[in-house]
């Protein structure tokens, strides 16, 4: 069985069903991209995932036991990271604060070295570990969020455009990070992403969302080479 | 001059109170958003059962320290039982009125179960004894100690330990506290129950310093405590305890000079007054922080 899977996902906000009868999966160790255009759902199907939609139906299954419905502490605590679009970080907590309160369930020792190495990744946040999160650029906070997120140890990772409102340099630079990571660990990735062709580029699988459902999926290179694909969101 | 520095002292002695009721006010603040309207006539209850202990035969630091633990127990409570059920509603003011309805409701409690018909006013005995050490009041001096070792035990709580880390984060970012796995539920009722035991400090203080006390004990007191966190700013412990103090010592200044120029009875307005130019010049409170938002 998948690590996560996705089966007739339904749900939304209030009256509006947002998703419809969604099936998705990603194995051990996978990078998934989900594409869509705005309001397609992905966003939804993170905050469903993770535990942060009011109303969720159909299944969802983490490593091999049901998480629908659980709260979103719990979900978390299983092994999901879910860097938030906007990022989500606590912006008047220092930057050594929130990696700190990343791993705050955690109960083993490794916490110390884990700092350790994502401050080794991401240099620029060793040099503001004192200064407050809100207080640092778009591109810094994203990297934070990003280490935030793998100071839980977690068996997923899920990502919420993570490329939003970021200079082109700095977006090609947390990709690389990303697909980094997913190498030498083997952490398996969902990642939402506007900016198809450098998630593609680290994905190995990646599915096409119109109006809450899936409509095409495949692999990478096939998604890359696929002409309606291409035109509708590589824009080549 | 000597005067004046006693009026000084005094001032500092009721602005710890106001202090401490205000960093009270600023924890709710801080982690939930809301102004907590009851958190007077909690400190009163918790008065009152300060005062029930010592009835017993209870030493008063016994007493309130019995207090306190049950006043943590019941601040928890309440944000669960009372509080929680109408914050998930879609307007922040159902809280705010829930407030306001505990701020009579709790009142009332007090008046029927501690005070009985035709009874005089209540007497607290002091923890601090009396007399001067080098010309100013032990009871001030105590008064400004449990301020100081309140302050203290806050910051290492918040700042040093995992469940102060996760009181900030539900505090900064609530949604994202989820996503990291803290409980917010747990958090916000730890939060309301620390509020919930400065409280019953402040009051047990503040009772055992008037000659007698009954269930209108925390009005006034609220009112000064939320002038001290507005000045001081709202989301800033150490401004809730400066701008106590100063109001504090504003209230006396005027109580004291106020009717030799003219202006007998103006104490209630100035520190409101001063509030007022504060705000003005510095909208967030003397060390409230500006929010600023990058996206």
């Amino acid at each position: 069985m998948s690590l996560l899977e996705l089966r007739g996902l339904g749900g939304g906000y209030g009256q509006v069903e947002v998703l419809r009868d969604l099936n998705l999966t990603v194995d051990e160790g996978e990078v998934v991209v989900i594409l869509g255009a705005n309001g397609a759902g992905k966003t939804t199907t993170l905050r469903a995932i993770s535990g942060l939609l009011d109303r969720v139906s159909g299944d969802v299954f983490f490593d091999a036991s049901a998480i629908t419905n659980k709260a979103a502490q719990a979900i978390a605590q299983a092994g999901i990271s879910h860097v938030p679009q906007g990022r989500g970080t606590f912006g008047d907590l220092t930057v050594d604060e929130n990696l700190r309160i990343g791993a705050i369930t955690r109960k083993d020792g490794g916490v110390e070295s884990d700092l350790a190495r994502w401050y080794e990744m991401f240099p620029r946040l060793a040099e503001r570990r004192t200064q407050a999160a809100g207080s640092m650029s778009g591109g810094e906070q994203q990297m934070l969020a990003i280490a935030r997120a793998l100071m839980a140890r977690p068996r997923i990772l899920l990502l919420d455009e993570p490329s939003l409102g970021l200079a082109p340099l700095i977006t090609k630079e947390v990709f690389e990070r990303l697909g980094e990571i997913n190498k030498e660990d083997g952490l398996a990735m969902l990642v939402v992403e506007q900016n198809a062709s450098l998630a593609l580029a680290i994905a190995d699988r990646g599915c096409v969302l119109e109006t809450g459902s899936i409509v095409a999926s495949g692999p990478a290179s096939q998604l890359m080479a696929d002409e309606t694909v291409r035109k509708a969101y590589l824009g080549f | 001059m000597e005067l004046f520095i006693d009026q000084v002292l005094n001032g500092i002695g009721r602005g710890a109170v106001y202090a401490s009721v205000g960093l009270a006010l600023v924890i709710i603040y801080r982690t939930t958003g809301l102004l907590n309207f009851a958190q007077g006539e909690m400190a009163l209850f918790s008065t009152f059962v300060t005062w029930w202990l010592t009835d017993q035969g209870l030493g008063i630091v016994p007493a309130i320290i019995g207090s306190v633990v049950f006043s943590v127990i019941a601040g928890a409570v309440i944000e669960r039982l009372l509080i929680r059920p109408v914050e998930s509603a879609h307007s922040p003011l159902n809280v705010v009125i829930v407030t306001l309805g505990m701020f009579l409701a709790i009142n009332a409690l007090a008046q029927l179960i501690f005070i009985k018909p035709g009874q005089e006013a209540l007497q607290m005995p002091s923890p601090f004894p009396s007399g001067e050490l080098v010309g100013i009041p032990k009871q001030t001096i105590g008064l400004v100690l449990v301020l100081v070792l309140e302050c203290a035990l806050l910051w290492v709580l918040l700042q040093r330990t995992k469940l102060g880390l996760s009181l900030r984060a539900v505090a900064s970012n609530p949604d994202s506290a989820r996503l990291v796995g803290i409980n917010t539920g747990v958090m916000l009722m730890v939060g309301w129950g620390l509020a919930a035991g400065l409280g019953a400090i402040a009051g047990s203080l503040v009772a055992s310093q008037s000659s007698g006390f009954d269930t209108s004990l925390m009005q006034g007191i609220l009112v000064y405590s939320f002038a001290g966190a507005a000045l001081g700013g709202f989301d800033s412990p150490l401004g809730a305890v400066v701008g106590g103090l100063i109001v504090g010592v504003a209230e006396a200044l005027t109580y004291q000079y106020g009717p030799e120029i003219g202006l007998g009875g103006i104490e209630l307005v100035v520190p409101l007054g001063l509030i007022l130019v504060v705000l003005l010049v510095r909208p967030n409170g003397l060390f409230g922080r500006t929010i600023v938002e990058r996206v």
